[in-house]
């Protein structure tokens, strides 16, 4: 094998918008190699700029052919997009086919789009351990618009409202009735509902059921009346931050053929201005930044304790648990000590 | 030995749009635990370059049933060679005379497999090179 090429090289290159720097920086921040952290660390300051979003829903409800929808849409316009396609990985083998390229040929000519397949590896919630990293990365690189498709998701994969600026729930007809609209999860995290396949037949009944939603969902952070009598709820008003001043919109898309997508960029695009007149941005910045750091505090508290759980110790301990020389909260007590020292 | 993940980009270039045995052999090294970025039929040596820089892959895997080999491998070789990567390995599969794999493996193409071979041959090829 050559030589992996120095780190500040990397660094310098990525900066300077170079796409072969920049993919390899990926890979050392996705393989969690030696110098991972440290190129996270010189570039974060060039970070900010971007505006971070997130495209999600169930699994063949079009969310690549969406995303190259999207990407066509903002070049027309000389917005330069990074995309993060995000794939599982299978967890027999460890490997992974990632196949989402394939609806997004078409921009390889361009510097303008970069698009990454990642796969999950052991990251959760519809996202690789390293998409954030990733996305700072692309971030850094000067990308004005970046993009981050999930795995096909369930209905609690919401991890990309941790790191996403505009997250985008795409549906498509038929998957469901209206009490999978009312189910929690995934739903709640939309800033945007796109319904893709809207040429297909179900398309009304399933915007019909988000409006439904998402009416009855509002209803309860707003006054009621009721007989002209206004009525008192006594609810608080919504947690979400989305909540104040944004409705969210549920639009119909036909990725193959574009139909919609103009429409859906220009909503992402209000939600972008939105976040920056109401300060929603630097709430949901600071959200992103404080899971990240919760995400890289509790991953070198974990390799602490894997180190002091050595296995010699563990079985030490299980031996004078099972000779009822120690309880297993003594026991504990005791590992936790070792930890911080 | 490589100790990161290796990242396989299997590619189609040319006219034909015989992808079973690219999906075929996707499939068993994603199974062999790579990961393998499958990029679809109708690819143009420029698309395959690309694709192969921005997922910083360690292999091309190309499959050619057309017969355009002699014009198609080459190109992507030397795209490849020209963006900074000439340490990606590159495969080619398909309907290959001998003459013309001598050729190609002259001009940069890390190895040809023909009809018959296993999966197996493959995954261990890309193996051994690896920790080469």
């Amino acid at each position: 094998m050559p030589k992996p090429v120095p780190t500040q090289q990397l660094i310098d290159g990525l900066l300077r918008g170079d796409r072969l720097a920049l993919a390899r920086a990926i890979s050392r921040v996705e393989d969690d190699a030696e110098d991972a952290a440290g190129i996270v660390q010189a570039v974060f300051a060039h970070t900010g700029k971007a505006h971070l979003i997130g495209i999600t829903g169930a699994p063949g409800t079009g969310k690549s052919t969406l995303v190259s929808a999207l990407i066509e849409s903002y070049r027309a316009s000389g917005v330069t997009v990074g995309v993060l396609a995000v794939d599982p990985t299978s967890p027999f083998s460890g490997g992974a086919l990632l196949g989402d390229r394939v609806r997004m040929t078409g921009h390889s000519g361009d510097a303008g789009v970069f698009i990454r397949s990642m796969a999950m590896r052991r990251g959760a919630g519809g996202l690789a351990k390293a998409s954030a990293e990733a996305m700072l990365l692309l971030d850094a690189a000067g990308f004005d618009r970046v993009l981050v498709e999930t795995v096909g998701a369930g209905q609690a994969e919401i991890e990309i409202a941790s790191v996403a600026d505009t997250v985008v729930v795409v549906e498509a007809p038929g998957l469901g009735d209206e009490v999978q609209a009312i189910k929690a999860g995934l739903l709640e995290i939309a800033d945007i509902f796109a319904v893709n396949k809207a040429d297909r037949k179900g398309a009304a009944r399933t915007v019909a059921a988000l409006e439904m939603m998402l009416e009855t969902g509002s209803a309860a952070a707003q006054p009621i009346f009721h007989h002209g009598q206004r009525m008192e709820t006594g609810a608080a008003a919504s947690e979400s931050d989305a909540g104040e001043g944004w409705s969210i919109p549920v639009l119909e898309t036909v990725a193959v053929s574009g139909g919609g997508v103009a429409q859906l960029r220009d909503a992402i695009e209000r939600h972008r201005a939105w976040l920056d007149e109401s300060g929603g941005r630097g709430a949901r910045e600071g959200r992103r930044l404080d899971h990240m750091l919760q995400t890289l505090v509790q991953a070198e508290v974990l390799a602490r304790l894997e180190r002091a759980l050595a296995p010699a110790l563990r079985g030490e301990l299980v031996e004078l648990m099972q000779r009822r020389q120690i309880d297993p909260y003594s026991a504990a007590a005791d590992v936790i000590r070792k930890l911080s020292r | 030995m490589k100790q990161s993940q290796i990242r396989v980009l299997i590619a189609k270039p040319g006219l034909d749009g015989h992808d079973r045995g690219a999906k075929v052999i996707a499939r068993a090294l994603r199974d062999a635990g790579f990961e393998v970025i499958y990029t679809g039929i109708r690819q143009t040596p420029q698309m395959i370059a690309a694709a192969a820089l921005q997922e910083d892959v360690d292999v091309v895997g190309l499959s050619i049933l057309s017969g355009a080999h002699m014009t198609l491998c080459p190109k992507v070789v030397e795209l490849l060679h020209a963006q900074g990567q000439e340490d990606v390995l590159v495969l080619l599969g398909g309907i290959i005379p001998d003459e013309d794999a001598a050729q190609l493996k002259a001009a940069g193409v890390h190895a040809v497999f023909g009809p018959g071979t296993t999966s197996a041959e493959i995954i261990s090829f890309i193996r051994n090179a690896m920790a080469g």
